[in-house]
């Protein structure tokens, strides 16, 4: 699989100098004449670091010459708890880590597990992943777009974009009886059929949500105060990004065109026809007509994912027929010895992969989210590793922050979209 | 002749000259209770209002639950604030961080005192018929940056120190363009007292001059009719008087560019959105006041809310004709109906008809003063925030600039107009005046122009020669908004 760069030229910067050479150096920290800076601690409790980020900043007046970001303040040991769970009760733990994306991490984990043990998935199961993943990304996008108007300054988005997250978090609730933290894609498959009247909701909130994007572009897009606060801030160059690691919308922003679901398909993403939403300038302006161009997309997948699922049947299996892995139907339990045997092992010792590494890895709304797996044979992962995107991207922020104002490093912060409970896990 | 009077008269209804010195100052302590029962009583209304009205814009519902519709609320809230610890953080320093609370307040409070709430010579304001009316408030209004100032220094906390130094910062931005607007209306009338501007009087010229508003003529659009003797000097309006005649109208457009000038002007003096950069709380916290508690934030936010009232009056009082209603038919209770209905003579009017009157007025200014404040609440739920470098270079490269070009214009149509009154009547020298104002107005806009085409076309070479990318953050809005589509790539 060949990968496509869709890289602009942009030999006018420098890299790593993170600044464009420009009329407006003036505002620039001068090493020569000013000597004296103001260290600021931003965070850990601050309105707009999106959790518990903190920024040690130096400050020339409010020009920002140094930012350090300091983390480990979520720090939750996720991933070494994992250790002592076995594969099944650790899948919990994936939707608390990055808490805004709890089913694309579910189906990272569960990815890795099924390779591990190298099952297969029924088909209505993946359309339905790939489904809940859109709607997910769709929520996250809110959370994110509501977040970044908010810090700045525009604060009604912030209300209608909650709104709209409510509704996706509404049909996860009417299919799984949670709100966030669902665990409904697991290793094997999907908890359960979708309950009554759930495909004419997901349907229902397809329709509507279209207008609603429009709205916010109505809002924001060509709103001469937002286009000056966002445009040229924070820029990031395609090779800083990659050199970085920086990954998802905030690469794909500064012009590569770098996305799992098209270089590396999984879950039938190959069957899905979408366009990936690549930028060219690289700041945060663009990366926020990127994610807006995400919405779209993801409402394309997700409707052919409906239509998809739709199709399947109502009694199309959405579980591995693989009793290893995944629990038989609930009236088997009543005839069969074996299924009966089954159950009380799945939901007791779990399955024992093979020995052996796995890496399990999708599009999740912040970039690319890995769960590596070590298996020593055992019911227990030896070792997870999780690649939380957002740790990757907010090591970019330090670049771009150099010279700019402290009112830009909100706009920046917002705009890398982090989770902090991706980065300290 | 000895005249008796009833104590009532000496304390309410005779003209000054002819009260002893108690009554007077009885009557000072009564217009001071009535001017800060006007100014602050409505702070909690604004509050509610405010954030009934952005619940109502967020989809929401705002506080609804203390008292009928939630009116109690920011009573409740200033009650829990005044039975808060006052908290003095160790090393600020602990006189300015004492004093600035009241350094915010005060001049607000002092500003309430020339603002007036209808055209009585006597009980108009707490100081009515101020000659300096303009003056002292633009003096006042700008002590009380000197509040946030000094409490974001006193603090002793970088954020503190962070919204001190942006409201400094912005507040050499706006005040220039803010004051070149209000000139505007002063040359416009021709005096500093805010009654005389809201009745439009040019008190240079002869009365049947003044464009669009003419006084006691006959035949112009404002008659005045000094009902004198009875302690209250009212004008009655003409009925063919109405909003056209507002200051905001007059010498159209001159009048309403410096009317915009000022509203922005207005928002940023207030640290409203989207100029709230010394209290951005998604950037500094909560910038100048984030170390004080209690009453002494209090006094900020009461500060806040009550400027947003007296700037908005201001407005008013410059711009919409004050007390006057929209429709001359609207203003007052005729006073000549009420002699007729109570058999009274000319020169007699009952004081409860005075007292009517004074309650339309203050009604209308009310009702004015609210459409305002929705449309501050309205701008702030629906703009981010300004830098405050942006701030700066909008207030000196934007609202300066205009408001110098504005007041230039109108002085000269003045000028224009003076000079050809004798040959051409007052209409006639209006109109050479408009026009030549016109005329230099779009050449002006032109130069304009021409220039932005200029730099935007050398801009457009320098991108093309490579001498500055394509994407630098200078880049305007034609450049952002043609930027080239999302592209896609296919697997």
């Amino acid at each position: 699989m060949s990968m496509t760069l869709a890289r602009i030229p942009q030999s006018e910067f420098k890299p790593g100098q993170g600044v464009p050479t420009g009329i407006e150096l003036e505002r620039y920290y001068d090493p020569e004449t000013d000597q004296e800076t103001m260290t600021i601690n931003m965070g850990p409790s601050h309105p707009s670091t999106h959790g518990v980020l903190r920024l040690v900043l130096e400050l020339d007046g409010e020009t920002v010459v140094k930012c350090t970001p300091h983390i480990g303040y979520l720090h939750t040991g996720i991933e070494k708890t994992m250790e002592n769970l076995s594969y099944y009760k650790a899948l919990v733990l994936t939707d608390r880590e990055d808490y805004l994306s709890n089913l694309c991490n579910n189906l990272a984990y569960s990815l890795a597990v099924e390779k591990l043990m190298d099952v297969a998935i029924p088909i209505k199961a993946q359309y339905m992943r790939v489904l809940l993943n859109e709607l997910e990304r769709i929520a996250s996008h809110m959370i994110w777009l509501g977040t970044h108007a908010l810090d700045i300054g525009a604060m009604s988005v912030f209300f209608y974009t909650w709104q709209d997250r409510d509704l996706v978090l509404e049909i996860k609730e009417h299919l799984s009886g949670v709100r966030t933290k669902t665990s409904w894609i697991c290793p094997g498959g999907l908890r359960g059929p979708a309950p009554t009247g759930w495909m004419q909701r997901v349907q229902d909130f397809l329709d509507y949500f279209p207008k609603r994007i429009e709205m916010y572009e109505t809002l924001l897009t060509n709103n001469p105060i937002w286009i000056e606060r966002t445009r040229g801030i924070g820029m990031i160059t395609a090779e800083d990004a990659l050199a970085i690691g920086v990954t998802g919308p905030t690469l794909r922003a500064s012009g590569v065109a770098l996305d799992l679901r098209k270089h590396q398909p999984y879950s039938s993403y190959e069957e899905f026809d979408f366009d990936i939403a690549v930028g060219q300038v690289g700041d945060v302006y663009e990366r926020y007509r990127v994610r807006i161009e995400e919405l779209r997309q993801s409402l394309k997948i997700a409707r052919q994912a409906w239509a998809k699922v739709n199709a399947a049947g109502e009694n199309a299996p959405v579980r591995s027929a693989d009793r290893k892995i995944a629990p038989p139907p609930r009236e088997e339990l009543d005839t069969s010895m074996e299924a009966l045997i089954h159950h009380f092992k799945l939901y007791t010792e779990g399955y024992h992969p093979p020995v052996g590494e796995a890496i399990g890895a999708v599009e999740g709304p912040r970039g690319e989210k890995a769960y590596y797996i070590v298996s020593d044979g055992s019911n227990k992962p030896y070792r997870v590793k999780i690649k939380g995107p957002s740790f990757y991207n907010l090591q970019a922020l330090p670049r771009m922050t150099e010279g700019r104002m402290v009112a830009d490093v909100v706009a920046m912060i917002g705009s890398i979209d982090i989770v902090l409970g991706d980065i300290d896990r | 002749m000895e005249t008796t009077y009833t104590i009532w008269q000496y304390l309410f209804t005779l003209p000054v000259h002819e009260i002893p010195w108690w009554a007077e100052v009885f009557r000072s302590i009564l217009r001071v209770v009535i001017g800060l029962a006007f100014g602050l009583g409505l702070v909690p209304i604004y509050v509610w209002l405010e954030r009934r009205m952005l619940g109502w814009v967020q989809g929401r519902l705002g506080p609804n639950r203390v008292g009928p519709e939630g009116l109690l609320q920011p009573i409740a809230d200033v009650i829990k604030l005044f039975m808060k610890e006052d908290i003095i953080p160790t090393n600020v320093d602990r006189g300015l961080f004492l004093i600035a609370p009241i350094i915010a307040l005060a001049p607000v409070i002092m500003s309430i005192t020339v603002i007036p709430w209808n055209g009585s010579k006597s009980w108009g304001a707490v100081a009515p018929g101020l000659d300096i009316g303009i003056l002292f408030l633009l003096g006042v209004a700008s002590i009380e940056v000197y509040g946030v100032i000094l409490a974001g220094w006193s603090s002793n906390n970088k954020y503190s120190l962070l919204g001190g130094l942006r409201a400094s910062s912005q507040v050499i931005s706006y005040e220039l363009g803010m004051g070149l607007a209000i000139i505007a209306v002063l040359l416009m009338c021709g005096t500093l007292g805010l009654q005389d501007v809201v009745r439009g009087y040019d008190l240079r010229q002869p009365h049947e001059f003044v464009a669009g508003t003419v006084l006691n003529n006959g035949q112009g659009l404002i008659n005045v009719l000094p009902l004198s003797g009875t302690g209250y000097t009212f004008y009655m309006l003409d009925w063919s008087s109405g909003f056209w005649d507002w200051n905001v109208f007059r010498m159209f457009p001159f009048g309403l560019i410096a009317c915009v000038v000022y509203m922005i002007s207005m928002i940023a003096e207030t640290n409203r959105a989207p100029f709230d950069l010394p209290e951005a709380e998604t950037e500094l916290v909560a910038g100048f006041h984030t170390e004080y508690s209690g009453f002494r934030f209090g006094a900020f936010f009461m500060s806040e809310y009550a400027n947003m009232a007296i700037v908005s009056t201001i407005c008013v009082t410059l711009f919409f004709g004050g007390w006057l209603a929209p429709l001359g038919i609207l203003n007052q209770v005729p006073i000549s109906w009420i002699q007729a209905l109570t058999q009274t003579p000319d020169s007699w009017v009952p004081w409860w008809a005075n007292l009517i009157n004074s309650l339309i007025s203050a009604l209308w200014i009310i009702l004015k003063l609210f459409t305002l404040i929705s449309m501050f609440i309205l701008v702030r739920a629906s703009y981010p925030r300004l830098r405050y470098d942006m701030l700066m270079r909008f207030g000196w490269k934007g609202l300066l600039p205009v408001a110098l070009i504005n007041l230039v214009l109108i002085a000269i149509s003045l000028a224009v107009q003076h000079s050809f009154r004798d040959s051409l009547g007052t209409a006639g020298a209006w109109w050479v005046g408009q026009i030549i104002a016109w005329a230099l107005m779009l050449a002006a806009m032109l130069v304009a122009f021409v220039s932005v085409r200029k730099s935007y076309a050398s801009r457009q070479r320098d991108i093309a020669s490579g001498e500055i990318p394509a994407d630098s953050p200078i880049v305007r809005h034609p450049v952002a908004l043609a930027l080239p589509a999302l592209t896609s790539t296919e697997k």
